[in-house]
C-alpha cells in the first residue's frame, strides 16, 4: 500500500477552516442571509394552547390585507399532511386539534415580513381548550388520555443483564430530574424557496441532514423526491435542533402557491417554538454494591417526556437505557425507560441524546455510592470503571480502548486552581455581592459515555464523490458530499482527509445539495467517521485509478506526479461507505451488539458557592477525553470547550420552563445560556487511543463533553454546600432553600 | 419613509422604510449587509453589533428612523479590501470561529475593546463581550482572538 503525505493541512495538523475568513468578514451566506428578486416573506400562525380541538379556521380578512399573496392552511397541504424523522405522526399544518403550544396552524405569504405577520393576526381560529396531559409517568403508565392512535409511549426499552433480583450489602437510591434544554443555535430556522416552472421547487436551507428533509418534504408535498431540491445553506449552529423539519414544507407550500420565490426567518421566540428541545427525565436510580465500593448491580427507571409528536424519541431511549448505568463494569443491569407523548413541546434530538440524562442520574449515584462506602468520589469511580473488553449491559462487548481509568485519573491529577482575590472571581462577579463571605469551595467530577454514529440496526452510511484534475498545472480534487457543515468544522476535516490521501494541497469542498446520495446526518458525533470513512475510501478509489494509469503501485504518489499522470483526464470516484453493521436490542431484554463505537470524557470542576445568595461561579473546569486520533487538534479543543459550556449552562441556567404545557421563557432574556463570564478557564488532555475499527482510529468528539461537564459541576456545588441537589439545572432558591 | 445613513463611509438613502423597521433589517434587507446578524432582534446576543457615530449597538435595537443622519460601521466595514482587519484575522488564526453566527458581532466588539483599551486584562475582556452570545466554542478561543489581535 502505498501512503501519500501531503506537505501540509493534511490530517493531524491544525488546518485552517476554509470557510473561517468569510464568516469574520461578514460575508458568509448563512440561510437568513438569502435574498431573491421578487421574493416574499412567509409566516406561520401557531397555537397559543397546548390542547385544543379547532372548530373553525377562517382566513377571509387575512386575505383581504394588501400585500397578502397567499393563506395557506391544512387543506392547502398538497401532499400527505404527516411526517416525522422516525415516525410520521406530526401534521404539516394542524387539522382538527392541535397537541403542544406554538404548533403550526396556518401561513402567510406577504411582500414585507410586517405585513405578513399582521394578516396572520387576522385569521381567526376557534378553539376548544382542552386539559393538557403533562406529567410524564401517567402517560407512561396509561393514567392519561392518549394523544395518538397507539397510546402514549413511544417507546419503552427494558434492558436486562446479570442475575436479576440480586442483594447487596450497600444500597444507594435516589430520584433525579433534568430539566427541558435548548439547543440555543444563534442562526435561526431560516430558508428559501424558489419554484420551478415544471412544479419542483429549490430549497436552500440550514439543517442536520438534506435527504431526511427531502424525504419528509417530498411526501408532504405529494412531489417525487427528485422535484424538491436542497442546497446546504450557512448554518449558524444545530446541536440536535435542526434534525426535525421546521419551516422546510411551508416555505415549500408558499412558493408553489405564490409561483414565488418565499424566504422565511423565525424569530427567537418563534424559534423555540419552532425545534424540538432536550427530553426532560424523571429517573429512579438503586445501586446496590459491595461494603468496598464495588457495584453489584443498578436497578434503574428512566421517563422521558417526548412532548406532542415523537421526532427521535425512539432513538433518544435506546440510548438512556443502554448506556444508563455509565462506563462502569456492572454485572446485573434492570433498566426500564419509557418515553412518552404528552402535550408539553416536542422533543428530540439535542447533543448528548439520551446519554446527558442518564449521566447525571448514574455520576449522582456514584457520588452517593461514595459516600456510603467512605471512599473518594474518584476512586469509587476507578474501582468500577469499565475498560476494554468489558461487557455493556446490552451483553455488547467493547472491542476498543475505554480509558476512563486514565481519563478519571488525569483530571483529578491536575493541580487545583488558587482561590481568586478579584470581585470578577467572586460569585456574583461585578454586581459586587461578596467580598468572599459566605463563599465555599467545591471539587467534583463526571464521567461519560456515549455511543457514537447510529445505532440499533440502522443502515448508517455516507456517500462522497472525488474528482482530481488539473487546473493551469495544479492538481485539484473536488469533494461533493450532502453531509453537513453546521459550525463543527467538517470543511476543514473533508480537506485534510483528502490532503492526505491524495498528497494534493488544493482541495475544494462543493456545495452540500440533494443531487449526490445520502450522507446520513450531522448527529451522533458521526460525520468524521461515516463520512471521513467514505471520503477516504473514495479517494482510496481515485488512487487506484492513477496506478492504473501509472501501471505500478510502488510510487509514492507526489503533486508533480499527479500532474504528469492525469494530463488533461479527470478522475471522478463517487463511494457509498458504511462502518461496521449494528444490531436490534431484544425487545424484551435489550441485548444486542447495538452500537458501533463508544466515546469517553471525564471532567473536574471547581466552583465557588455564595450559600447566602445561591450564586454559583465555576472557577475551573478539567476534561479529559480519548478522541481515538484527532484530525485537527485544535478543533478538538472547540468541541471539547464548547460541549463542556452547554453542559455548565444545563448544570446551573438552562431550562425551559414550563406551566401546564406552555413556556414561560420563549427569548434570550429568560432562557439564559453560558457568557464568557459564566465560563471558566478550561484545561483539557486529548487522548488518541486508536479504534481499530474505525477511520484512521478516530472516535467521534462532540457529545462526550456535554454528557460528564454537568454531573461534575453539580458535584461540585454538592461538595461545597452539602446540599443534595438531584435536580438540574441548579438554581439560586434550590442552594438557598427558597422556592 | 425614506431614511439617509452614511453606512461604511458611503452615503446611502434608503425608500419606501415602514416605520417599524430595524436599523438591522434594513442593514440586513434593503442594504445589501447581511453581515450584522439576527440571532436574537431583542438585543440579548450582540450578534448585530455594529458602530453608530463610533459607539456599538445592538442595530436590532435601533429603529431605522434614529440612524437618520449618523455614521453606521458594520463588520463588512472592518476589513481594508482583501486584508482582514487585526480583530478577524485573529479570530481566524485562533480557531474562534465555528458556526459564525455570533463572529461579526464579536469582532465589533472585540475592534471596540481594543480601540479604547490596547493591552486589556482578561477580565477586562470577558467584561467587554459579555454582551455577545456565542453556542458553539466556549469562548476560550475567542478570548485567544482577542488577546492575539492585542498582540499584533
Amino acid at each position: 500500500m502505498t501512503t501519500t503525505v501531503a506537505t501540509q493541512g493534511g490530517i493531524g495538523t491544525n488546518a485552517q477552516r476554509p470557510d473561517g475568513a468569510l464568516k469574520a468578514r461578514g460575508e458568509f451566506a448563512y440561510s437568513s442571509d438569502l435574498w431573491h428578486e421578487d421574493m416574499v416573506w412567509g409566516v406561520t400562525l401557531r397555537s397559543p394552547h397546548p390542547y385544543a380541538r379547532i372548530t373553525s379556521i377562517d382566513i377571509t380578512e387575512a386575505l383581504r390585507v394588501p400585500g397578502v399573496q397567499a393563506v395557506l392552511t391544512h387543506e392547502d397541504v398538497p401532499g400527505t399532511n404527516i411526517y416525522g424523522l422516525e415516525h410520521p405522526d406530526q401534521p404539516v399544518l394542524a387539522e382538527d386539534v392541535v397537541r403542544y403550544q406554538g404548533e403550526p396552524v396556518a401561513l402567510v405569504a406577504a411582500d414585507h415580513p410586517e405585513t405578513a405577520r399582521r394578516a396572520m393576526k387576522r385569521i381567526e381560529v376557534a378553539y376548544e381548550v382542552l386539559p393538557p396531559v403533562v406529567n410524564t409517568e401517567d402517560a407512561a403508565h396509561g393514567r392519561a388520555e392518549p394523544l395518538h392512535p397507539n397510546g402514549n409511549v413511544v417507546r419503552h426499552v427494558k434492558v436486562r443483564h446479570g442475575p436479576q433480583d440480586v442483594r447487596a450489602d450497600v444500597v444507594v437510591t435516589g430520584e433525579y430530574e433534568v430539566g427541558m434544554q435548548d439547543q440555543a443555535f444563534l442562526g435561526p430556522e431560516s430558508g428559501l424557496a424558489v419554484p420551478a416552472d415544471d412544479g419542483s421547487v429549490d430549497l436552500y436551507i440550514a439543517t442536520q441532514w438534506l435527504h431526511a428533509d427531502q424525504r419528509q418534504i417530498a411526501v408532504a408535498l405529494g412531489l417525487p423526491p427528485e422535484k424538491v431540491r436542497l442546497t446546504l445553506s450557512g448554518v449558524g449552529g444545530a446541536f440536535g435542533g435542526r434534525e426535525d423539519l421546521s419551516m422546510q414544507v411551508h416555505a415549500c407550500m408558499l412558493a408553489l402557491r405564490t409561483g414565488k420565490p418565499v424566504k422565511m426567518v423565525y424569530n427567537r421566540e418563534e424559534s423555540f417554538y419552532g425545534h424540538v428541545h432536550r427530553h426532560p427525565a424523571r429517573m429512579y436510580y438503586e445501586h446496590g454494591a459491595t461494603r468496598n465500593g464495588k457495584i453489584v448491580y443498578v436497578k434503574a427507571r428512566i421517563y422521558l417526556d417526548g412532548g406532542a409528536y415523537a421526532s427521535s424519541t425512539g432513538a433518544v431511549v435506546a440510548n438512556a437505557a443502554t448506556l444508563g448505568v455509565g462506563p462502569y463494569d456492572v454485572p446485573s443491569v434492570t433498566v426500564d425507560c419509557w418515553g412518552v407523548y404528552t402535550n408539553n413541546p416536542p422533543c428530540g434530538a439535542m447533543r448528548g441524546f439520551g446519554a446527558v440524562q442518564a449521566a447525571f442520574a448514574y455520576e449522582s449515584q456514584m457520588d452517593r455510592l461514595a459516600d456510603a462506602v467512605g471512599l473518594d468520589p474518584v476512586e469509587v469511580r476507578i474501582r468500577n470503571a469499565m475498560s476494554e473488553g468489558a461487557v455493556m449491559p446490552t451483553g455488547q462487548v467493547v472491542d476498543s480502548p475505554a480509558p476512563v481509568v486514565e481519563l478519571l485519573t488525569l483530571v483529578r491529577d491536575k493541580p487545583l486552581p488558587a482561590k481568586g482575590n478579584d470581585l470578577t472571581d467572586m460569585p456574583g462577579g461585578v454586581s459586587n455581592t461578596t467580598h468572599g463571605e459566605g463563599v465555599v469551595r467545591g471539587v467534583g467530577y463526571g464521567v461519560s459515555i456515549k455511543n457514537v454514529g447510529f445505532s440499533d440496526s440502522f443502515d448508517d452510511y455516507s456517500t462522497v464523490r472525488v474528482r482530481l484534475s488539473v487546473i493551469g498545472g495544479q492538481a485539484v480534487a473536488s469533494v461533493h458530499t450532502a453531509a453537513v457543515e453546521v459550525g463543527q468544522g467538517l470543511v476543514t476535516v473533508l480537506q485534510q482527509i483528502t490532503r492526505t490521501e491524495l498528497g494534493v494541497d488544493v482541495v475544494t469542498i462543493e456545495p452540500m445539495d440533494t443531487s449526490i446520495g445520502d450522507a446520513g446526518s450531522t448527529s451522533a458525533s458521526r460525520q468524521t467517521y461515516v463520512t471521513g470513512g467514505a471520503l477516504r475510501a473514495a479517494c482510496a478509489a481515485v488512487r487506484a485509478a492513477l496506478f492504473e494509469r501509472i501501471g505500478h503501485t510502488d510510487l509514492p504518489l507526489d503533486h508533480d506526479k499527479i500532474v504528469e499522470v492525469l494530463g488533461t483526464d479527470v478522475i471522478d470516484e463517487v463511494v457509498e461507505w458504511r462502518h461496521r453493521p449494528t444490531y436490534r436490542l431484544d425487545p424484551e431484554t435489550g441485548q444486542g451488539n447495538a452500537h458501533v463505537q463508544y466515546a469517553f470524557a471525564a471532567h473536574r470542576a471547581v466552583v465557588d458557592v455564595d450559600v447566602e445568595l445561591g450564586l454559583v461561579k465555576v472557577v475551573e473546569l478539567v476534561c479529559a477525553q480519548d478522541v481515538g486520533k484527532a484530525i485537527n487538534p485544535e478543533a478538538v479543543l472547540g468541541q471539547i470547550q464548547g460541549g463542556t459550556a452547554q453542559g455548565l449552562g444545563l448544570a446551573v441556567m438552562e431550562e425551559i420552563q414550563l406551566a401546564d404545557g406552555k413556556i414561560r421563557n420563549p427569548s434570550f432574556t429568560d432562557y439564559l445560556i453560558p457568557t464568557v463570564l459564566d465560563m471558566p478557564p478550561m484545561v483539557i488532555d486529548v487522548l488518541e487511543r486508536p479504534d481499530p475499527h474505525a477511520p484512521y482510529g478516530l472516535r467521534g468528539v462532540g457529545e462526550p463533553p456535554t454528557i460528564s461537564s454537568t454531573p461534575a459541576i453539580v458535584a461540585a456545588i454538592r461538595a461545597a454546600t452539602g446540599m443534595a441537589l438531584t435536580r438540574v439545572p441548579v438554581r439560586p432558591e434550590h442552594i438557598t432553600e427558597t422556592s | 419613509m425614506r431614511v439617509n445613513i452614511t453606512v461604511n463611509g458611503e452615503a446611502r438613502q434608503v425608500d419606501d422604510v415602514w416605520p417599524g423597521e430595524s436599523l438591522l433589517y434594513v442593514l440586513r434587507e434593503r442594504l445589501g449587509l447581511p453581515g450584522s446578524k439576527n440571532a436574537c432582534e431583542q438585543g440579548e446576543c450582540g450578534s448585530c453589533t455594529v458602530y453608530m457615530d463610533g459607539t456599538p449597538v445592538c442595530a436590532c435595537l435601533v429603529a431605522a428612523g434614529q440612524a437618520e443622519g449618523r455614521e453606521v460601521r458594520t463588520v463588512e466595514g472592518l476589513a481594508s479590501g482583501d486584508t482582514l482587519d487585526r480583530v478577524q484575522q485573529a479570530f481566524v488564526d485562533a480557531g474562534a470561529v465555528q458556526c459564525g453566527f455570533c463572529t461579526p458581532g464579536l469582532v465589533v466588539a472585540a475592534h471596540d475593546l481594543l480601540t479604547r483599551t490596547p493591552q486589556p486584562s482578561d477580565p477586562e475582556i470577558r467584561e467587554a463581550l459579555a454582551g455577545n452570545l456565542c453556542r458553539c466554542t466556549g469562548y476560550e478561543k475567542i478570548l485567544d482572538a482577542v488577546r492575539m489581535a492585542a498582540r499584533s
